[in-house]
């Protein structure tokens, strides 16, 4: 995974409540309805498919008005919506497209617990503010000016100058600054695994399954 | 010595699966069952690629249902030449995981099958690339959707890092009326709550209409309680999931089955177990809901108007109002019921199991489809096929104009060219009614399998009181 330390760009406002994965990361974009995205996109096919509900139209135009198509924020690295953002369906292109198109921070009043887990995966810092701090950001934002973004510190930096800080439980905040593998740090508790598993098959033997046989060909 | 403290059911269920503590209240937890649908089964070449084994295959099932074509005639009926099905079957094969076929035993949504197969058991925790595994829930289950980077993450090590969330008790007073469905209870349930009320929690389900409502009109109510931000949601293990999950396949037999039903019995929550937030909605007096706009709280009874945003006072809220009736072509004031529809589609996790059938069916029988509105029937699983079948309810709907498929998620996601047309508007038994959720530009109006088949014979949308 892709360590976040430092953040600096222009911050899209998109202060829309209950935006979901399916606008953020759709299946098809207005010009392709009905056929599903490509099986193993590129990261360039993952920032063109981000918000393409929006971004374009049913000609494959963009539409000058949507936030990412105006400058500066063809170049933003933070997103600010609205509350309960990134609800709906658990697919993880919704952070990927956001990161793929150079959004590494998205700031709202609250998120969808699973597109919540989703970004720290990749690097992608999902920060909670209170609703009245988003909405100054927000309007500060219009401007295009740069925020600044400190994950150590846990601070964020307006344009004006403005500093506030953000709660990050210390999990999280080793996740971003380390950008460890988690399965090679999980593997190393391989004791512990087998360990819980046995107990339980001792204990609920119909909580784990009896292992398989091999492989068909093997078989 | 210390009585133990009294515990919610998931409290009881969370604290078996944590083998370590990483502070904050996030935890290692083990997974016991795993679910890797076709439109992740990247996260299978990804463990591949690393050059690392599946750490229990036998806990690990593949699922062709998001991007499999629910067409009979459909000239792929095995997926074999689709991308996504093709890799998770070649993936299945090298790691030794149990994929169930298209069209074979076993097939059919995850959230559909997991329960019907037995692979979902009351105390388990399992996981799904999928948001909507909370329908698991309804057996008494741990389940949570995950994104495809955290299915590597368990596949490689069978375990999940999690952050527990606070615990909330849904007490659903007063019994059902005739004609209305599980999912009416949601939808008003959501409507009355906002779709962020659950984020942040674990649900329990719980009271007299719970008791009363069989397994089916259960898993509806779990599947949607992502819909208001909910990752988990539970119902107790009760004599009706007991009686369910007997003599299911995967489920365990003779003595062990004793030893587990024992096990079971002691998961409810404590007398004294303390919620979080508690909440009580009266179902008594419930009319048929459906959803007017782009989220699922904004829902009405059948016999309610459409609301002005001028009412609002919130702007953002306001504005997404005006963006969802001009999206929905609405107009504020207007009653939703007789509004003209294009498409009704009855399937998908949240509404497509037997008994979602057969009430479907009661309405239907001796009717037609009205004329220019195609209705669909998609069954969830082949195992749900059969039986309808073996009942006669395919040649109800046949009868009637509908077009009887084959399982899959089809027109819920608009993810294996079963779509609406842009513009064209459809009456969806389905958990989703976003901007372009069954394609771009389509029209989604939420409602139980009743409501979706009276709406398809009327050609509007329809209560389904008044064709009893």
């Amino acid at each position: 995974m892709e360590a976040l330390v430092t953040l600096s760009g222009p911050a899209a406002p998109l202060p829309v409540p209950n935006i979901n994965t399916d606008m953020i990361a759709p299946m098809s974009t207005p010009a392709n309805a009905g056929k599903p995205r490509a099986f193993a996109p590129s990261r360039a096919d993952l920032a063109r498919m981000l918000f393409a509900t929006w971004r374009y139209d049913t000609a494959d135009r963009e539409i000058p008005d949507f936030v990412l198509n105006r400058a500066p924020f063809r170049q933003a690295r933070f997103l600010i919506g609205g509350v309960n953002f990134g609800c709906g369906s658990s697919r993880d292109t919704a952070p990927a497209m956001l990161s793929a198109f150079g959004i590494r921070c998205v700031i709202a009043p609250s998120f969808g617990a699973i597109f919540s887990d989703n970004c720290y995966k990749i690097g992608l810092l999902p920060m909670v503010l209170d609703e009245a701090t988003v909405g100054g950001l927000a309007r500060d934002a219009e401007g295009g000016g740069e925020f600044i973004l400190d994950v150590a510190a846990q601070t964020l930096t307006s344009p004006g100058g403005s500093t506030v800080s953000f709660a990050l439980p210390a999990f999280r905040r080793e996740q971003l600054l380390k950008g460890a593998d988690d399965i090679a740090l999980t593997l190393r508790r391989g004791a512990e695994i087998a360990a819980h598993q046995a107990r339980e098959r001792a204990a609920r033997p119909w909580t784990l399954l009896p292992p398989r046989l091999p492989p068909r060909e093997a078989v | 010595m210390h009585p133990r403290p009294a515990q919610t059911l998931f409290e009881k269920i969370w604290a078996r699966h944590v083998i370590a503590d990483y502070g904050d209240g996030f935890a290692l937890m083990h997974v016991d069952r795993l679910i890797v649908p076709d439109l992740s089964s990247h996260a299978l070449s990804a463990l591949r690629e690393r050059g690392l084994p599946l750490h229990n295959p036998e806990l690990v099932f593949g699922c062709a249902d998001h991007a499999i074509s629910t067409d009979p005639d459909s000239n792929d009926p095995h997926g074999l030449a689709n991308p996504y099905i093709v890799n998770l079957r070649a993936q299945a094969q090298h790691f030794g995981l149990t994929m169930f076929e298209p069209r074979e035993f076993g097939h059919g949504i995850m959230h559909v099958i997991a329960p019907e197969l037995g692979l979902t058991l009351p105390g388990l925790t399992l996981c799904c690339a999928d948001s909507h595994s909370c329908t698991n829930g309804a057996l008494g289950a741990l389940a949570w959707g995950i994104g495809a980077g955290e299915l590597t993450h368990i596949l490689a090590t069978q375990t999940s890092v999690q952050q527990k969330p606070q615990t909330m008790r849904i007490r659903l007073d007063g019994r059902l009326p005739a004609q209305t469905h599980g999912k009416d209870i949601v939808l008003h349930l959501i409507g009355k709550i906002g779709v962020a009320a659950g984020n942040g929690y674990a649900v329990e389900y719980c009271g007299e209409a719970i008791d009363a409502l069989p397994m089916d009109a259960r898993f509806t109510i779990c599947n949607m309680s992502v819909e208001f931000g909910a990752r988990f949601g539970l119902i107790a293990p009760d004599d009706v999931s007991i009686g369910y999950l007997a003599g299911r396949p995967y489920a365990p037999q003779g003595a062990q089955w004793d030893a587990a039903v024992a096990d079971w019995r002691s998961l409810p929550s404590d007398p004294q177990a303390a919620f979080d937030r508690e909440i009580a909605v009266d179902c008594s007096g419930l009319a048929p809901q459906v959803t007017w706009g782009n989220t699922p709280e904004a829902v009405l009874p059948i016999d309610g108007r459409i609301p002005d945003p001028a009412q609002e006072s919130d702007l953002a809220r306001r504005r997404a109002m005006e963006a969802a009736l001009a999206y929905m072509e609405l107009t504020p004031g207007s009653p939703i019921e007789g509004t003209p529809i294009d498409w009704v589609f009855i399937g998908s996790c949240t509404n497509s199991r037997l008994s979602d059938l057969r009430a479907a069916a009661g309405v239907v029988k001796g009717r037609k489809v009205a004329p220019r509105v195609r209705a669909w029937v998609v069954p969830g699983s082949q195992q749900v096929k059969q039986s309808a079948e073996a009942e006669g309810l395919d040649s109800i709907f046949r009868a009637a104009g509908f077009e009887w498929r084959e399982a899959g998620c089809s027109m819920c996601l608009g993810a294996n060219g079963d779509i609406v047309p842009r513009g064209e508007r459809c009456v969806s038994t389905s958990n989703r009614n976003f901007v372009g959720r069954q394609g771009p530009g389509s029209r989604t109006h939420l409602a139980s399998p009743l409501l979706a088949a009276a709406s398809a014979c009327a050609g509007a949308i329809a209560d389904p009181r008044k064709l009893m």
